[in-house]
């Protein structure tokens, strides 16, 4: 008892503390603060770690936030695919925790019920050297308003074997499209194979198969959400793809998710798509031969095709703050604490690069330079693109990434079902059904 | 008298079997309604409406269901979930059949045995579809592997990878899972075949076939009929499997309409389109219902003669 009335002092001390430089110092870019509810506590739903320490951190910095406020936070984790469902029953019924971690296009789904984090994200991009613009539009509604605070990309890039890219004839990565194809196929007659998915591999196909579509030009739809996906830069782009992927190992067409990690480690691919788990997972192991490839292993950005720009998509992962909850203000305050330079930044260097910051400063965090092979997912949020490209963000965005409208016209027209002209139309069909 | 008369009405209510029957049917009335009869109406008004996730729709009559008959990809999953269903049944119907007669010998182990071939059905389905999955790994299959080590193949086996080596694969797993269900549920009816019957049949000298013709088969016609109604109703709502194993690819090969229905209405968002794929499932299943329905009504099968 007596414990929860000092609690309470505590934080209403605490409170009042950090609020004095918002009336003071308002101009100058001093901590700024959000303050919080009495007797607030937060629920926060995230998704669950990819590399372990990423998890220990982010639970270690939570708990720096309730002792420095008295505000107790549970922290609740989920298998990445499982929160967006989670998070959309959460906003229909208006209850739930009062932070999710979302993916993608999630605040989008459901902005009406979101708090507005626009003070919040200006604050932080004042303070950090501004969002990247992608970012920005992941962040944003149409009108500038932020509903989601973007955490980070995971980004999946191209992560290979450099002893078998210099036995295949290079020293030095490609980074266009035509020596690409020649290095794949000489890694193809080396008998060390690429290997992508061609499946419905979730995080894994989408990812390097956009690259190739908007690095040829060809895009789902145009600024004004008109689909233009069956168009001469689209069938350039499944054409090339079509050569591509006979140099792939057998069977990438009904790969998971995993599939390319297990190959890749086992040697069985010399060049995959991925985030930095591969490199992690063998660096970590106890297994020789996983050190050895680890060893040999590095990352390079995904091509940049004839458009002449880096056209990468990655998985965006960003906070929400819904309205049912009790306390927004501790939470966009709990929210403004963990992307702090204080925490962030040794969160993202436990997290060992698997998520790229949104913030231009972060690109100093010294974590950078602890491993020359972590540099190639440093600028990965700099240089993605988002999934709605060049339309906006919304239900027909989400709706055909879901449906695999891009996997399946590359897939099917690369496992010999169609002709690249026949897939570029079925895609148009089936995205005209979500576009309109 | 005013209490006696409603003593009478007490009475007359305790003592009669329908007023009674009525009341004690209510609270079995009351979980139907709210648990089946319910969302079942919700689905059937969603797929009505424009409903996304996060957002209440308004009532757009049959214009989801216009909009699938449209689209290639559903039609797939009807032609995907048919195909998927009808195989497997035959298949589970009859090694299933097969196990339970074998059962119902006189075997080493008896009781051991029944119980292990119930295994299948026991393990949790994603745990079995994992397994699976494995097995039909591009890389790391071990059937393919001992083929190989084996001389008889040169490369890995392409499970999940070409549309019909995956739709094979799916069944295959299914079958594996179904047949305990079948084989369990008609030893049941293996065993309330009176043994005299087949004492009687010997003295006169039939053959097992005819034995099997003519006293087991249509005295377990009613189980067969139950058992396959639900192994058919199972199977054309699997989810799991493909979920797991597939997510309905290569290209959609493997999708069926509850997969597809889900795609759509959870990381798709589009609450109403899946509702609508659901509810296209609903005349297939009570097909499935009524064909059992009729023929459980054929009550002159039991006594195995023609009707």
């Amino acid at each position: 008892m007596t414990n929860q009335t000092r609690r309470r002092i505590v934080g209403g001390m605490s409170a009042l503390a950090t609020m004095g430089p918002m009336f003071w110092i308002k101009s100058a870019q001093a901590q700024t603060s959000f303050k919080p509810e009495k007797g607030a506590k937060l629920r926060v739903l995230r998704w669950k770690r990819f590399v372990q320490p990423d998890e220990d951190m982010w639970l270690a910095n939570t708990k720096k936030f309730s002792e420095k406020y008295g505000i107790p936070v549970r922290t609740d984790n989920e298998n990445w695919e499982d929160v967006r469902p989670k998070a959309a029953v959460a906003a229909n019924v208006g209850a739930g925790p009062d932070v999710i971690v979302g993916w993608l296009d999630d605040p989008h789904l459901y902005p009406e019920k979101l708090v507005d984090l626009t003070d919040l994200a200006d604050y932080l991009g004042k303070k950090y050297g501004g969002w990247f613009p992608t970012a920005r539009t992941y962040g944003t509604t149409k009108k500038g308003r932020w509903i989601g605070l973007p955490l980070g990309a995971s980004g999946a890039l191209l992560t290979y074997r450099e002893s078998w890219v210099k036995e295949a004839g290079f020293s030095k990565f490609p980074t266009n499209f035509d020596d690409y194809l020649k290095l794949c196929q000489a890694l193809k007659k080396n008998g060390h194979p690429p290997g992508f998915a061609l499946s419905h591999a979730t995080g894994d196909s989408e990812t390097w198969m956009h690259n190739i579509l908007w690095g040829f030009g060809g895009k789902m739809v145009d600024d004004k959400n008109q689909v233009a996906i069956n168009s001469p830069e689209t069938i350039k782009a499944i054409e090339y793809l079509q050569e591509l992927s006979k140099t792939f190992i057998e069977g990438t067409g009904g790969w998971s998710g995993v599939s390319n990690n297990n190959a890749f480690l086992e040697g069985k691919i010399s060049l995959t798509s991925n985030g930095i788990s591969i490199y992690y997972a063998g660096k970590n192991s106890t297994d020789a031969a996983k050190k050895a490839v680890a060893a040999d292993t590095n990352h390079a950005p995904m091509m940049v095709g004839p458009v002449g720009r880096p056209t990468e998509l990655h998985l965006l992962s960003q906070a929400m703050v819904f309205k049912y909850s009790k306390y927004p203000n501790a939470a966009k305050e709990y929210l403004r604490f963990m992307w702090e330079r204080e925490q962030y930044e040794p969160w993202q260097a436990a997290s060992l690069g698997y998520v790229s910051h949104p913030l231009k400063a972060y690109d100093n965090n010294k974590f950078w330079n602890d491993d020359p092979k972590y540099l190639p997912f440093k600028g990965v949020v700099e240089r993605m693109q988002p999934h709605s490209y060049a339309g906006s963000l919304g239900y027909a965005s989400a709706a055909c990434m879901a449906d695999w409208i891009v996997v399946d016209m590359f897939a099917s027209a690369c496992l010999g079902q169609k002709s690249a002209k026949e897939a570029a139309a079925e895609a148009e069909k089936r995205a005209k059904r979500y576009y309109g | 008298m005013a209490k006696s008369s409603s003593q009478s009405l007490l009475d007359r209510f305790n003592n009669s079997a329908n007023a009674l029957g009525l009341v004690f049917m209510l609270p079995a009335a009351a979980i139907l309604l709210v648990f089946l009869t319910y969302p079942l109406g919700l689905g059937l008004w969603l797929g009505l409406t424009d409903t996304k996730i996060g957002r209440p729709g308004v009532f757009i009559g049959l214009e989801n269901y216009r909009s699938l008959f449209n689209d290639s990809v559903f039609w797939l999953s009807v032609f995907n979930t048919i195909g998927y269903t009808a195989v497997a049944s035959v298949f589970k119907f009859v090694l299933g059949l097969i196990l339970a007669l074998l059962l119902n010998q006189n075997i080493a182990l008896k009781s051991f045995m029944r119980a292990i071939i119930l295994l299948p059905w026991i393990v949790p389905t994603t745990l079995s579809a994992i397994a699976f999955w494995w097995m039909y790994d591009s890389q790391f299959s071990i059937i393919s592997w001992v083929l190989v080590k084996a001389g008889l193949i040169d490369h890995y086996i392409d499970f999940l990878g070409d549309r019909w080596n995956a739709r094979i694969s799916v069944v295959v797993a299914n079958i594996w899972r179904g047949i305990p269900f079948v084989a369990i549920s008609l030893l049941a009816g293996l065993q309330t075949i009176s043994p005299s019957l087949y004492e009687a049949a010997t003295i006169d000298g039939a053959t097992p076939w005819q034995r099997f013709r003519f006293i087991t088969y249509p005295l377990l016609t009613p189980i067969i009929a139950i058992v396959m109604t639900f192994s058919v109703l199972f199977t054309f709502t699997d989810f799991q499997l493909i979920y797991v194993i597939t997510r309905g690819g290569p290209v959609n090969a493997t999708h069926l309409m509850a997969t597809l229905s889900f795609q759509r209405a959870i990381p798709g968002g589009q609450l109403a389109e899946g509702a609508a794929i659901a509810m296209a499932m609903v005349p297939f299943l009570i097909a499935a219902i009524l064909i059992s329905f009729f023929g459980l009504q054929r009550r002159a099968w039991q006594q195995g003669s023609k009707d």
